[in-house]
């Protein structure tokens, strides 16, 4: 574990992207295999679940360092994180000794069978065992909450530097579906059978946000579609059946049943790119249509009828079983399109239909009619682009449309957590309705840490209430709060719930009695909340 | 009849003696701990403070009416006996003693138990009634021990130096940074200094106190020929542009911040630095514990930091605590960027 929490805390510790690479290049060339199995898992967010509650592991912890758990309950929120809380108020190990990784993921294995008194008397001895970061990083796998600052871009391409074998090649091999016990070291990087995981999906190809279009060259160059709003997946048919992937490589196969159906309608072999949206008559629901599926691992039979999903397609990335993603853009949609073109309409699927191309002004004005045609922008896609793996600039580009933004004031402050603890980063806006002020949506992010240092200063100096972690603050600062929809909900006092919202500016020059108003909202609501367009 | 100390707005009252001690608004007569800017303030008419403390107070201060004593020395004022006992916060730093019919009081100011080599170290003394800090009162704050954290440090600058890269670190110019200095191992390499820690070295090196050799930065400075050198920054001045400098062709400084809060990942993943040391001039858990357990008070008065919880726990532990409420820093992590936190001015 020693080798481990070194290059934990290597990579926590800087900020510089290549040292990171540096710290992980080298503890792929050192480490055994088994640990380095199970750190590319936990890197790519394969963390072993929770088998043991919080609740208990803070008794422990409290009792083993000999305070009341009311301080340790007071003492959480400033560390902002469950497992460092642990491992700061524990005293120094006694009975020090290095395991190695795997070791330490297997024991909590083995206690999360046994019972209870067996389990604490097991974590009391690994507590006393472990220096101060290997704890740490012992209680958040014990937790279930182990996350690292390193991306999985960057952890693959510290791999590739250790083993010689290309990015995008060592991107595919890690996709899927695989966990440490399921595949061995081996078998996942150095020599990897196709036929061991027939749901493993090819890496996404993601676009960057486009500024301004002209720095494209010759629109003659480009292809353009509509950004749909839905959940970016690829659905895979090979050997009998379908699996479905989101876009953070989380399986969706079964949330989405009706997909199955594409078993009927194409061949074996068969990988597509697209959006799963929820279908009305002859254009997708509202995102939030969509949105009462994501959470539901199972659907009901209701739901399935009033929000069926379709996938749209956008490229094709495998045609009769063979990986097709380096042919140009324009051949693999041809492709995509002959599949597509004669499915009979209760196929589960759409072809994402082409804008066409005339000059970047006439697209501009697409892109203006992308909410009334439920889409939030364009694509553009260079024709003679191959499927990339991972965000690359050049040939794809994103040109959404410009966010709803309405002037609101901040009304309650909350501290994050994490690296926001102790910082008050989390608020509360509201909105006029004649001399009453209305919350109706909080955000988190866009401001800089500076602006959030600032604020916390104020916030602490103007609560007029606390309610538990929550300070109602003097209604001062105007915030331009951004956001992609708008619906109605009838859980908000407000009435309305936003999609995706955040703080786009601090408006310092906004006094209050300008801010907008419930009635500027509601009309809103009005124009773009609706499941089809007005 | 009323407490031997009371808390007013305007600081730390003894009405038997008609004194201030830490006043924060101007008072005729100022007892006054050390010279971090919270604790010693302007427009007094007549400050008392220790002979050690004395040349830092004047370099902040300019031209003001100071009287000083030496550490255990006694003085009457009015109807009571003061004397200053040292709190091993900075250079100087005392826990003011005052003691009127057999009743003793002692205000600590800010403190540390452990010897950092460079202050006077941590004396308890005992009293009926103590007034403590409790910047770092919870018990997830344990310091690492100085020897370690030595080791640390000129590992850190070490690896730094043999790839020629500056290593910049950012801590408090009274006290923190020459506790750095005295930590660092000069056979790594040269020194250098940001102008507002070479003022404060001065000012202590021509009263006595030995430290290493330092350069300061100037303009002018030849930065290629100090490649590899310890940069000892205040932190405002880690994080601004004045940094930038030491970033040379291919080989970006690594920064550093030495701070009580890089005890906690979060802050320390916040401040973006390479390296956080945990090093305060303030008591840790343990330290404040034992320090409140050997004064044998059974008052104790929480100024700053995490009072009410440490006041709680306090009770818990069979003390009669109160939080008194005073304008001395320490509340607030993020409040170090405006240099308040640790008791700096700008």
């Amino acid at each position: 574990m020693k080798r481990f929490a070194e290059l934990f805390r290597a990579v926590d510790q800087t900020t510089r992207t290549t040292r990171k690479v540096a710290a992980m290049a080298d503890y792929f060339r050192e480490a055994p295999d088994a640990d380095k199995l199970w750190t590319v898992a936990l890197f790519s967010g394969r963390r072993p679940r929770r088998t043991i509650t919080a609740t208990v592991l803070r008794e422990w912890a409290a009792e083993r360092a000999g305070i009341p758990l009311w301080l340790f309950e007071e003492s959480y929120p400033i560390v902002g994180d469950l497992a460092e809380t642990i491992s700061l108020v524990l005293p120094p190990a006694e009975a020090e000794e290095d395991r190695p990784l795997s070791h330490w993921i297997g024991e909590i294995r083995r206690l999360s069978k046994q019972d209870e008194a067996a389990r604490k008397a097991g974590i009391l001895a690994a507590w006393d065992a472990l220096g101060p970061t290997e704890r740490l990083l012992f209680t958040k796998l014990l937790t279930g909450s182990f996350r690292v600052g390193v991306s999985q871009k960057l952890m693959t391409r510290a791999l590739s530097q250790a083993t010689g074998i290309d990015e995008p090649e060592l991107t595919h091999r890690l996709m899927g579906a695989w966990t440490p016990d399921t595949v061995s070291w081996q078998g996942l990087v150095h020599a990897p059978d196709p036929s061991a995981d027939l749901s493993r999906p090819y890496p996404f190809y993601l676009a960057y946000q486009l500024d301004d279009p002209e720095d494209l060259g010759d629109p003659a160059e480009w292809m353009a579609e509509r950004k749909w709003d839905g959940i970016r997946g690829q659905l895979i048919l090979r050997g009998g059946d379908h699996h479905l992937w989101s876009r953070g490589e989380e399986l969706m196969t079964d949330r989405f049943p009706e997909l199955g159906r594409l078993k009927d309608f194409l061949p074996m072999g068969t990988v597509i790119d697209g959006e799963v949206l929820a279908w009305g008559e002859d254009q997708p629901l509202s995102f939030n249509a969509l949105q009462k599926r994501i959470g539901r691992k199972t659907v009901p039979k209701k739901l399935l009828a009033e929000a069926p999903a379709i996938i749209m397609g956008y490229d094709l990335l495998e045609q009769d079983g063979e990986d097709i993603r380096a042919l140009p853009f324009a051949e693999r949609r041809a492709r995509l399109d002959a599949l597509g073109a004669d499915l009979p309409p209760e196929a589960p699927f759409r072809l994402s239909p082409l804008v066409p191309v005339e000059s970047f002004d006439q697209l501009a004005e697409e892109r203006a009619r992308s909410r009334e045609l439920m889409a939030e922008g364009l694509m553009l896609k260079r024709a003679d682009s191959p499927y990339l793996s991972g965000r690359k600039k050049g040939d794809w580009w994103k040109w959404k449309v410009d966010p709803l933004t309405i002037d609101a004031v901040m009304v309650y402050a909350q501290a994050g957590s994490g690296r926001r603890a102790n910082m008050f980063t989390d608020f509360t806006f509201a909105v006029r309705d004649g001399n009453a002020l209305v919350p109706f949506t909080k955000a988190y992010s866009g401001l800089t840490d500076a602006e959030f240092r600032k604020i916390t200063a104020w916030v602490r100096k103007n609560t007029l209430e606390r309610y538990g972690p929550v300070r109602h603050v003097k209604p001062e600062h105007v915030f331009e709060i951004g956001f992609e929809g708008i619906q109605p909900s009838p859980r908000h006092k407000s009435g309305v719930s936003l999609r995706f919202p955040r703080m786009l500016r601090w408006r310092h020059d906004k006094p209050l009695d300008e801010i907008n108003t419930l009635g500027d909202l509601k009309d809103m609501l009005a124009a773009y909340g609706g499941d089809a367009p007005a | 009849m009323g407490d031997l100390l009371t808390f007013t707005d305007r600081g730390i009252y003894c009405e038997a003696g008609d004194f201030y001690i830490d006043p924060w608004r101007p008072v005729d007569r100022a007892l006054v701990t050390h010279g971090h800017a919270d604790h010693a303030h302007d427009g007094m008419a007549r400050y008392l403070a220790t002979d050690i403390a004395a040349p830092v107070m004047r370099h902040r201060l300019g031209d003001i009416s100071l009287d000083t004593v030496r550490y255990g020395e006694t003085r009457r004022i009015g109807d009571v006996t003061v004397s200053f006992h040292p709190a091993g916060h900075v250079p100087g730093s005392a826990q003011i003693r005052v003691e009127h019919r057999g009743e003793v009081w002692v205000a600590s100011g800010d403190y540390k138990t452990i010897d950092d080599g460079l202050s006077t170290p941590f004396e308890p003394v005992k009293c009926n009634a103590f007034i403590t800090e409790s910047t770092f009162g919870l018990p997830v704050f344990k310091w690492t021990p100085q020897a370690e954290l030595a080791a640390d440090l000129n590992a850190w600058w070490a690896a730094n130096a043999a790839e020629g890269r500056f290593s910049l670190i950012g801590a408090y110019a009274l006290g923190k940074a020459q506790r750095i200095l005295t930590l660092a191992d000069t056979s790594i390499g040269p020194i250098l200094t940001h102008g507002a820690v070479e003022n404060t070295n001065a000012v202590l090196r021509a009263q006595g106190i030995a430290l290493p050799d330092t350069t300061r930065v100037t303009p002018d400075t030849d930065l290629k020929a100090h490649a590899g050198a310890l940069v000892v920054a205040t932190p405002s001045g880690l994080g601004g542009p004045w940094s930038r400098r030491f970033n040379l062709p291919g080989k970006p400084a690594s920064t550093a911040f030495a701070s009580g809060w890089m005890a906690l990942r979060g802050v320390r993943r916040r401040r973006a630095a390479d390296r956080g040391f945990i090093m305060s001039d303030h008591a840790d858990w343990p330290g404040l514990n034992a320090a409140i357990r050997e004064t044998g008070a059974s008052r104790v008065f929480v100024t700053h930091g995490y009072t009410s919880v440490f006041r709680r726990w306090l009770e818990s532990e069979g003390y009669d605590a109160h939080v008194v409420s005073t304008e001395y820093s320490g509340e607030s992590v993020d409040a170090e960027d405006e240099g308040g936190h640790e008791g700096e001015a700008a």
